[in-house]
């Protein structure tokens, strides 16, 4: 890669020479934020990486800031965090910059990786980073999991007790897992303590798997819409200034979203029972969870039987592990997938149908006018497509789809498209 | 790409149509009302939120605490230092005093507001079993927020003007008070407030829309004092946000403009 542009980089500036020449961080930003050669032909959907990294390290700044006012004690935690809101200068800005921010880091790490779906880019060799990827989804969701526990709700309380419980289906030694997690025989301070100590630790894992999975990412380059390889320089565009201004100003209007809700909507994507002081003794009328892990809670409420329903829930989750090998197409990119494409759309709908399901009890009914659903009903189909899509389609559809003919070159596509 | 954006819109459009409604029960519309801290310019209605405080301090401080506030907050609704002091000055707190021994003391305006029980029990026990919940977030804490607490204190129908089948279906006794908008019907809080329940020191005239309308005001700030510094830094951001976005357009089409 770095004989692209021959011998590194010569610096006028006689510290950072000296640096370089000692530790070769500059030429390491030179190669791969500078002079990387990236493909020409990226759309929007390219921007979300930098996006979601620029959420994670906003949410470790905020998280400590509210770390430094924040009491992990069940007495003082819902008080403290009121505290925040009302006494600490800005305080209601650090507290709703990071209580929103994790809805947004799910949006743009949901975006990235439908963009990984549509595009291929977990084909070879993008394997491990495809993998790695998966790691800090699951790695996100005990973040944000345990980060909902510490406001000490209701939902916060009931959500922990419902999600610890879980464990409790593991044969044998379910009930110990349990109170082990718990450290007692119930949700209570002693569990609001470590779920911070962890809530504290796991952005930091998070950093380190972000790290590999660039380090991967550099080895052999970003996947691009058309699913080719860029076959030389007429192919890429250098990263900086093309795509550093690119995913700049993507970057902006996700950031004027995003602070819309943060000064205007702070609350509309949150459960205002969790401003109800945590209550052991009153049960909520629903328990769900933040509405980024619905489709996964709906998938849990499925299945009949409770250990079946944990084994689907991080199954669902684990098919993306495999997904690799579970596609038999070679073509990467859905641009030239005339069937699949179409495959991909159900797909979102089906994790929104089943989000919507586990928004509500499965008990509701759904009134379609003609007809009334089951809700229940509809998060079983819905369950069902789901492993459909990873374990049955994708592996056929590769075998008997007949992909588009594909240009030379990414030059070539690109060119052709400005001539029309 | 505008083929993505299209068919994903088509599939949110159709997931609308879907989800028609969830057969909902006996569930009432709220009644919703216009109020002055709504939308990114909302402001308190400085005059209103006053006299909410004297509705709660008159009549609904008798059940339910405030425990976030102190009293110096009320300087936020534009009373004074002065008003502030003897306004806590009325109240008796416990305290230590020099020598150890408990003792009484007129609140300081850095005292948070009294509560009027020891303890959830003692709050439960004088009110039919149900403690009645603390103030501070409760517009933040409810499904619907101000207009849920508006339409739930208007919301109290007397007993006599309910149907036998109402009776029946929802276990309606003779001390029970029924309420269109709580859930359940039956709620521990008797009606709180009436037409003439206080007398406005400003005098404007006091109905029961008046007073409600004037708690709701005074609650909505409680639960979110900073409101107003929010939206006016919102503001500023979202406009900084905006120009930027023009700027960083400029920029990236200026970069790009040899490449396609
Ligand atoms: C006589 C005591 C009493 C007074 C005075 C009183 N309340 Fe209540 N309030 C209660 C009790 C008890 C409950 C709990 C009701 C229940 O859970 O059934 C309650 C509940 C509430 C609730 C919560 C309803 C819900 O959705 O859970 C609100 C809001 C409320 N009161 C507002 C007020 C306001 C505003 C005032 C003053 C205008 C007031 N209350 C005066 C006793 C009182
Ligand atoms: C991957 C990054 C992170 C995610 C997704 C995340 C998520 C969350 C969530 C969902 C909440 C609950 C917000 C609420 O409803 O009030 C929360 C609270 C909290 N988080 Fe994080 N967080 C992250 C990083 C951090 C870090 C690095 C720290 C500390 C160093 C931190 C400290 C806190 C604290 C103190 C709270 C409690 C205050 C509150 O509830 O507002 N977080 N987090």
């Amino acid at each position: 890669m770095a004989s692209q542009h021959g011998a590194p980089p010569v610096f006028n500036n006689k510290v950072i020479a000296w640096i370089d020449y000692r530790l070769p961080i500059f030429s390491y930003i030179e190669k791969e934020y500078h002079h990387f050669p990236t493909p020409r032909n990226f759309n929007y959907f390219w921007n979300f990486g930098a996006i979601a990294t620029v959420m994670l390290v906003l949410m470790i700044v905020t998280g400590i800031v509210l770390a430094m006012n924040y009491q992990p004690n069940s007495e003082l935690a819902f008080d403290s965090v009121e505290r925040i809101m009302r006494d600490v200068p800005s305080g209601w800005m650090m507290r709703y910059m990071h209580m929103t921010g994790a809805s947004f880091f799910f949006v743009a790490v949901y975006i990235h990786i439908f963009r990984g779906l549509y595009y291929g880019s977990y084909k070879a060799p993008r394997e491990l980073l495809w993998i790695l990827g998966v790691v800090i989804l699951l790695l996100m969701m005990a973040t944000a999991f345990l980060g909902y526990v510490l406001p000490w709700g209701q939902m916060s309380f009931w959500g922990a007790t419902v999600i610890t419980n879980l464990f409790s289906a593991i044969p044998l030694v379910g009930e110990s897992v349990v109170t082990w997690l718990w450290g007692g025989f119930a949700v209570d301070n002693p569990t609001l303590n470590r779920f911070f100590a962890l809530h504290y630790l796991l952005p930091f894992i998070i950093v380190a798997v972000v790290a590999l999975h660039v380090v991967a990412l550099h080895v052999h380059g970003s996947n691009n819409p058309l699913g080719i390889d860029p076959k030389g320089p007429q192919d890429t565009v250098p990263f900086h200034p093309y795509y550093t201004m690119k995913d700049g100003f993507g970057l902006t209007i996700f950031m004027i979203i995003y602070a819309g809700f943060v000064f205007f909507a702070p609350n509309l994507l949150g459960e205002p029972v969790n401003y109800v002081p945590a209550n052991p003794l009153v049960t909520p009328n629903e328990i769900v969870p933040e509405w980024y892990l619905l489709p996964f809670y709906a998938i849990l409420r499925a299945i009949p039987d409770k250990l079946g329903g944990v084994i689907a829930m991080f199954g669902s989750i684990a098919v993306l592990f495999v997904l690799p090998w579970l596609d038999t197409s070679r073509v990467r990119s859905c641009t030239f997938r005339p069937i699949y494409k179409w495959f991909v759309f159900v797909l979102v709908i089906d994790a929104l149908v089943l989000g919507y399901c586990g928004a509500h009890s499965p008990d509701a009914v759904l009134d379609l006018g003609l007809i009334k659903v089951p809700l229940l009903a509809v998060a079983r189909v819905g369950t069902l497509y789901y492993f459909f899509h990873f374990l049955v389609l994708l592996p056929v559809l590769g075998k008997i789809e007949r992909p588009l003919p594909m240009p030379p070159s990414i030059a070539d596509a690109v060119l052709k498209k400005k001539a029309v | 790409m505008r083929r993505i954006l299209v068919s994903g819109a088509v599939a949110l459009a159709a997931l609308g149509l879907g989800a028609v409604a969830i057969a909902a029960e006996g569930h009432i519309p709220l009644k919703h009302q216009h109020w002055h801290f709504t939308g990114p310019f909302g402001t308190y209605d400085r005059a209103s939120a006053q006299r909410g405080f004297q509705v709660y301090k008159e009549v609904c401080a008798a059940c339910h605490s405030l425990s976030l506030l102190s009293y110096r907050n009320l300087t936020e609704l534009g009373l004074t230092e002065a008003q502030v002091k003897g306004i806590a000055a009325e109240v008796q707190v416990p305290d230590i005093g020099d020598d150890g021994s408990a003792i009484e003391r007129p609140a300081r305006p850095s005292d948070r507001f009294k509560k009027p029980f020891a303890n959830d029990l003692a709050a439960a026990a004088a009110n039919g079993g149900k403690a009645p919940p603390d103030l501070s977030v409760i517009v933040k804490a409810r499904e619907g927020g101000a207009d849920y607490i508006y339409s739930l204190l208007t919301g109290y129908v007397p007993n006599d003007k309910l149907t036998p089948a109402q009776i029946k279906e929802f276990a309606v006794g003779k001390d029970d008070n029924f309420n269109l908008y709580f859930p359940g019907h039956r709620i521990a809080m008797p009606p709180p407030l009436t037409d003439d329940k206080v007398s406005y020191v400003d005098g404007t005239k006091a109905t029961l829309d008046q007073e409600v309308r004037d708690v709701v005001e005074f609650l909505a700030w409680a639960s979110e004092p900073h409101l107003e510094a929010r939206n006016r830094t919102g503001i500023r951001v979202i406009l900084f946000l905006l120009a930027f976005a023009g700027l960083m357009y400029g920029v990236k089409r200026q970069v790009w403009a040899d490449k396609h």
